[in-house]
Parts: C-alpha cells; structure tokens; sequence
C-alpha cells in the first residue's frame, strides 16, 4: 500500500540506494528461517493486520495500543539511512515512519526509565523458524536501547519503505531503525515496549555475549572475533567486482550520535 | 547387485561411474549456470563461497561412504568411483578457498585472519590435509607408497573432523543441519572403529 510522507533531506543521505528487490529479499529475520532467502519465501505465513503493541513499564500511558492508535497523530516521514550488518555488508534504504522519541515521549516515560525494550512476535504457527528444534535462540527476539539513544532524533519507526508499506520479510508493520548500530539492533514486527531501570537482555547478548554487545555500535575499530568490521560490501555486490568499502565509526553518523558515548571505552562496551 | 553378471560389465560400470561423475559435478553445473544468469542475490560472493564448502563437505562425506557401501551391498563398483568423489572434494575446498580469499577477505587480513579467528584456522587446517591426499591419489603413487598410502589417507579422518568443526563453529542460530552432518560422520567414523577392533587393530593408527 502507498503511503504519504514528507522527505527528510537533512536526515537523508545521498548515497545510491539498493535496489528494493534486493531490500526485499535478502533479510535476516531468524524468526522465518536462517537463510537469507527464507524470509521473504515465508514471511506471507505472519498476519500482520490487525495488530497491537503492549506498552508497559515506567511510563505514564502504559496499556494495548492498536498500531493504528500509535500512529495517528503523526506524519510520515522518509529518511534515507544506511544499514549496516555485522556480517559485514550494508544497504541504502528509503524508510517511511515516525521518530521513536514522538512516538516514546506521548507513552510519558517516568524519571524511572532508563531503557527502552522492544520485543517481536512470538508465535511458532506462523513463523517456522520459531518451531526449529535446533535452534539457539530463546524466542522471543528481544532488543533494547537506552533512554538517551532511543531518544536520539536519528532513532525510527519504520512501517514502510520505498513509499510503500514495509513488506513482511522487512519487519511489518512496525520496526525500528537505529541506522549507527549493527542491524540486529534494529527489531522486526514489534508487538512490545517496556521502559525499564535497568538495561535489558538482548538475544544475540545472550547467545554469544564475547561477539555480540548490548551496544552494537557500527566501529571498524573493534572486530567481530570471528571477521574483521573494517570493511563492508555495500549491496548489491558483484562477483568480479565487489563493492567494497571502508567501514566508519557509526556508520556515518558520528555528528549525530558521537557525544552519547563520549565516556565510555567503546572497546569494552562494544 | 552382488553376484549378478550385468553388474560386473565393464559398460554397466561405466554408466555408474559416468552417474556419479555428473552427480558430483552438480554443484559446480549450478554455480556457473546461477553466475552466467546473475541469479545468485545482491551478495554473490559470499553465497558462492559458502556453496563451494558445503559442496566439498558434502563429497567428503560421499567419499567416506563408499567402503561401507562396499561392504554391507558386497558390491565393488562403490570403490571403484571413491577416488573421483574424494578428488572432486578437493576441486570444490580449492575453489572454496580461492572464493574466501577472493570474495569475502579481498587478499587483505590474511596473516590476521588465519592466525586469529578459530573457525577460519579449522578451515586451513582440513584443507591444508586433503592436499597430501590428492597428491598422493594416482596409482602411481599408491604403489610407490604402499603400505603408508593407507596410513597416509587415514588423514581424511581428522581432515573431515576438522571441516565439521569449521561449519559449526559459524553457525549463528539453528545448528539442525549441522547437527545431522554431524551424525552422519560419527557413524561412518564409528564402522571403521568397529571393523578395526574386529580385526584387533588400533583403528586410525595402524593398517
């Protein structure tokens, strides 16, 4: 479906953007399957309409809100981001939505609130990857961000892009983007808003907390153990020619995002 | 099959060598129909490189299973095409190799890469000991040797070991299919365990 929205060109970068087909079938979404493809062949399974978001925690307007509810009051906007994975390969992407702190400030976090946690959809009938015996992971995905990062103007609420609702393997209906961290970081099909005092668990923390940190930052400065981050093939990619390119701290957006962690040792809080 | 005339023809074993080689060449027939249509995604290198080491595990496995197919069907036609699935084990690690360096590391990194991350050192070092295996595969060579060619191919053993340990070791999430090569491998290990303790040998050590 078209949706109506207002480019951001302050927030947006000029860079070329990849393709949507590409957008559209290479995704991560474990919930689905752990190959790139599986996604987009069985996402059809979720039903994506309607569908609510628990809010809860300290804040002043906890309760179910229907996600059309949510929106309402606001208006979309486009911004352009990159998004970088940490398997190292990165896109451009058009993304429709709202900034998360519109969207967190009408929800009243108390002083209480330090974190933000988001949760995605737990139901095994309609994601398959949820019903693998082998898999590590302990459904539901969850992920979360602290008040001053969640509250960041670059933090998004994506629910499309390239004009149109996002489609289901990218997150539908509603995901966030935090375009300066790895992509994990950015959850799909959110069902959950928490606002808590202490920092939440991340699943990829739990799973393997020497690879994965609560932060995630974009940083060519600290490796993954298992491959370096200094480089990334922006997709699409050739086979003869591959498209690579240097890594940069934030994935570009140190201006915007640099002074959140001006105290802290990024190679310990990676 | 076993005792019956036809599969003992020269033409008949032939055909099923010819089977096995066209299988065997699948992964391969694959790639290079999906890279002349451009047809492998937004990230290709890395989609080929991960083809090419499964399809090298996978042949390895192929190979180990031929002994005891020989074995339990009496029938000799198995070993006579193990040495071509072995060798097209190592034309796909070559090629998977080749890819890694040139698709996903760009010849940069190397003396980090294969000094500091686990699964990459795991990798080399299965590769590392098909490469005495191939060598070595010729009849030629299996005369001169002799007696320590068998010894000497025993390090498919280990070499397959290791190369499981390099997938699971990159597995992010879901572990099933890993899980189920793994299974495969510990019954083809266990047999050989088995026949050698029958005939009072110390398996893996002695011919």
């Amino acid at each position: 479906k078209s949706l109506n929205f207002v480019p951001m060109p302050d927030y947006s970068t000029a860079e070329e953007k990849t393709p949507f087909k590409d957008v559209a079938q290479y995704n991560n979404f474990y919930e689905f399957g752990t190959g790139k493809g599986d996604p987009a062949r069985y996402a059809e399974e979720m039903t994506v309409d309607p569908w609510s978001l628990g809010v809860e925690g300290e804040c002043e307007q906890p309760g179910e809100y229907a996600l059309e509810d949510l929106l309402k009051p606001h208006e979309y906007q486009e911004r352009v981001y990159r998004l970088r994975c940490v398997e190292a390969w990165s896109m451009v992407i058009p993304w429709i939505g709202v900034p998360l702190a519109d969207i967190l400030k009408r929800l009243q976090p108390t002083s209480r609130a330090k974190y933000v946690y988001f949760e995605t959809l737990h139901d095994p009938d309609q994601m398959r990857g949820q019903r693998s015996l082998f898999s590590t992971i302990d459904w539901p995905y969850q992920e979360g961000l602290r008040m001053d990062e969640a509250m960041n103007e670059l933090s998004f609420l994506a629910v499309g892009l390239y004009g149109k609702t996002l489609p289901k393997q990218n997150g539908a209906p509603i995901r966030l983007v935090v375009p300066w961290k790895y992509g994990f970081k950015s959850i799909k099909s959110i069902v959950k808003i928490r606002f808590q005092e202490e920092r939440p668990e991340t699943t990829w923390e739990m799973i393997a907390p020497q690879e994965y940190g609560f932060y995630a930052n974009v940083n060519p400065e600290v490796d993954h153990p298992r491959w370096s981050q200094k480089r990334e093939r922006r997709l699409p990619s050739g086979l003869l020619s591959p498209n690579w390119m240097e890594t940069v701290k934030f994935n570009g957006y140190g201006e915007q995002v640099a002074h959140l962690y001006k105290d802290m040792d990024l190679r310990k809080f990676f | 099959m076993p005792g019956s005339r036809w599969s003992g023809h020269p033409r008949f074993l032939l055909a099923f060598r010819l089977l096995a080689a066209l299988l065997a060449s699948m992964p391969f027939l694959f790639l290079v129909s999906n890279i002349a249509a451009q047809s492998l995604g937004p990230d290709p290198g890395q989609e080929v490189t991960e083809l090419l080491g499964l399809a090298a595990f996978q042949l390895l496995i192929a190979t180990l299973c031929m002994t005891p197919l020989k074995r339990w069907t009496g029938w000799s036609g198995w070993i006579r095409i193990r040495r071509m699935l072995g060798l097209f084990a190592f034309f796909y690690a070559t090629l998977h190799v080749l890819a890694f360096l040139q698709f996903i590391l760009g010849w940069t990194d190397l003396w980090v890469t294969f000094t500091k991350r686990p699964y990459i050192v795991a990798g080399a070092l299965s590769f590392l000991m098909l490469i005495p295996l191939a060598l070595t595969s010729t009849q030629g060579m299996m005369k001169r040797l002799g007696r320590s060619w068998k010894q000497l191919h025993k390090l498919v053993y280990p070499s397959i070991v290791v190369a499981w340990v390099h997938f699971i070791w990159q597995a992010r999430s879901d572990v099933g299919e890993m899980v189920f090569y793994g299974l495969a491998i510990l019954v083809l290990l266990a047999v050989r365990w088995k026949w050698a303790g029958s005939r009072g040998m110390i398996p893996f050590v002695r011919g």
